[in-house]
């Protein structure tokens, strides 16, 4: 396990990380602009609008 | 602990807590009793004195059978709770403000060198505990418990779990505020608690992460909305700072001191890694999630573009935790990672506007409640602030212009036009809306009383942070003039003697931010002394319709 040194470990984090963050980032980005979801997320903007205060659990 | 018992009724719960208090009230006797330390006994005593309340109220109350768990009702005596306690560490963390402010602005007055404990040094974590930990922590504990329920349609988990994390809370406070009066600390920003307390804290941190996951695990909608998704990011990012940032070797386990496992530049990288991210998750995404949820209710609007508030949430968690490093320009810190800090700063304009646009565009369609009505008001010029703080962070984070502003008087303005007027303004608001709701009211007791507190708190800021930015410049200036010879041209002394005037001037806008606090826990006094009415469930905003009219 000599391989397993700073630099072998700092690349892999580095390049590593940069690469995972960007897919992530993207999925989530795609996620947001999907046209199935436009739907779903103009009512989920309306949730608040919906709940009352009252303290009797809503439905 | 007691996530799992989400669908039990609570005494079973109780009685868990019960024996658990009783366990630690003992484990808290024979350390005090044991202790060589002053001071540790002090802590001693303060958890003794707390485990013993509340075995004594547990008991009580499981005897007279009460902790009922009705699912069919929100949970909503540990906000009401809650509340209270946001306004009365509110009052206290900023009255400690002003005291300090006044310290620095007339150190002779007051000085007090008799009372060691009202030094500058032991007053000022005070201060930013109170008003950081204390006033925003409570904040978005019981909007957090509030918004989770309602968008969630379900009662919050844990039977009594809820009010073990609120009370829990509060005892980390009490343990934190009179450690810092009484010389415990660790002297790390923001970070000062000892490690017991730092112990205590992330027991009562994880139960709060079980309740929240607890009860949208039991949600009745599909989607998580997204104000759920901010404070989830906030309880969770809190947990992994805290830890990593308080992991420290006590010099013995009946002793207060501890020292960090880290040590030189590593050490300082991990505070500010914390430290930023105190400001990035708990002033921040928190404050957001009371955004996203409290501007759309009270302007009786739909989020403007809920596509934006996803892209908001992912883009502000995946940038904000690398921008601690912009707090060690020109240290020991390597050039890169300074580098690295800086770009990610900069980078974090985007999702600070995108979701400060979201915010106030919400109010398109009802842009008249902004002279109607002054708590959609307030939010907005919160939102405001946010913009504007967050436009001056990512300017001050450039390490050229780091070179002027860090260890002066613009730093402290730029803190408190994120905390005065957004975090403080946001909490406000969703405030004057909840205690209507929770108290079963028509409407707060003065609609006037708001207009007093948002004109008189909106000056304040003004004066505060207007005296900031020219004494920091000046002093930031003056720091790096250098006579013809080589020499600098001021001394230090000479430096502080030349930014009297707007030390006063801060005196007096902390002291009108101040007054108008203090004015909202007269009208939330008086809303609650009202008698209750019986509301009108149907029409959805009748708070708002007659605090209008009034």
């Amino acid at each position: 396990m000599s391989s397993l040194n700073y630099e072998t470990v700092a690349r892999f984090a580095q390049q590593g990380g940069t690469v995972y963050f960007a897919v992530m980032f993207l999925a989530a980005f795609v996620y947001a602009l999907w046209p199935k979801h436009r739907e779903a997320f103009q009512d989920l903007a309306r949730l608040p609008l919906e709940d009352d205060e009252d303290d009797h659990v809503g439905a | 602990m007691t996530a799992e018992t989400q669908q039990q009724a609570s005494p079973a719960n109780a009685v868990v807590l019960q024996i658990l208090m009783g366990v630690l009230a003992l484990g808290a006797l024979l350390a005090t009793a044991f202790s060589p330390d002053p001071l540790f006994r002090l802590q001693g005593w303060i958890f003794l004195g707390a485990f013993v309340i509340a075995g004594a109220v547990l008991t009580i109350g499981i005897a007279n059978g009460q902790f009922q768990n009705d699912q069919t009702k929100y949970e909503d005596g540990v906000v009401r709770a809650g509340v209270i306690a946001t306004l009365f560490w509110a009052a206290v963390g900023m009255l400690v403000g002003v005291v300090i402010a006044s310290q620095l602005a007339w150190p002779r007055i007051f000085y007090f060198p008799d009372f060691g404990w009202l030094n500058f040094g032991r007053l000022r974590p005070l201060h930013t505990s109170g008003v950081v930990f204390a006033f925003g922590g409570n904040a978005l504990l019981c909007t957090s418990f509030y918004v989770v329920q309602r968008t969630c349609r379900a009662r919050l988990a844990g039977g009594l779990a809820p009010w073990f994390v609120f009370w829990g809370y509060q005892l980390f406070i009490a343990l934190a505020a009179i450690g810092y009066l009484a010389g415990i600390t660790e002297g790390r920003e923001y970070a000062e608690p000892e490690w017991i307390a730092d112990i205590w804290l992330t027991v009562v941190w994880v139960a709060y992460l079980l309740v929240f996951l607890g009860t949208i695990w039991k949600r009745k909608e599909p989607h998580i909305y997204v104000a759920n998704w901010f404070y989830l990011a906030m309880i969770v990012t809190v947990a992994m700072l805290h830890i990593v940032n308080n992991i420290s070797l006590p010099i013995s386990f009946l002793n207060h001191k501890s020292y960090s496992a880290f040590a030189g530049v590593q050490d300082a990288l991990t505070q500010w890694w914390y430290g930023h991210n105190a400001v990035g998750f708990f002033l921040t995404a928190g404050f957001l999630a009371i955004m996203y949820y409290f501007v759309p209710k009270r302007a009786e609007r739909p989020v403007y573009s809920y596509r934006l508030s996803i892209v908001h949430f992912w883009s502000l968690i995946f940038i904000y935790i690398w921008a601690g490093p912009h707090h060690l320009h020109y240290t020991a810190l390597p050039q890169w990672t300074q580098t690295l800090g800086m770009t990610f700063s900069v980078m974090l304009w985007m999702p600070s506007w995108g979701g400060m646009i979201n915010g106030l565009m919400t109010l398109s369609g009802a842009w008249d409640k902004l002279r109607t009505d002054p708590v959609i008001r307030m939010m907005t010029v919160a939102i405001a602030f946010y913009g504007m703080s967050t436009f001056e962070g990512p300017l001050m984070s450039i390490r050229t212009v780091n070179a002027l502003s860090h260890y002066t008087d613009w730093t402290i303005g730029h803190v408190h036009s994120g905390a005065l007027g957004w975090v403080g303004f946001i909490s406000f608001g969703a405030i004057y809306c909840l205690v209507p709701w929770l108290w079963k009211k028509e409407r707060m007791y003065s609609n006037t009383l708001i207009e007093w507190h948002f004109w008189i708190a909106t000056i304040g800021i003004l004066l505060y942070i207007a005296a900031m930015w020219v004494s920091g410049i000046m002093e930031g200036l003056m720091w790096r003039e250098y006579t013809p010879q080589g020499f600098l041209a001021y001394s230090f002394v000479e430096t502080v003697a030349a930014k009297h005037i707007e030390n006063v001037i801060r005196v007096i806008g902390g002291l009108m931010y101040l007054s108008g606090t203090l004015i909202m826990v007269v009208n939330v006094w008086k809303t609650i002394a009202m008698p209750s009415s019986v509301r009108q469930v149907e029409s959805s905003g009748p708070a708002a319709a007659l605090s209008a009219q009034a």
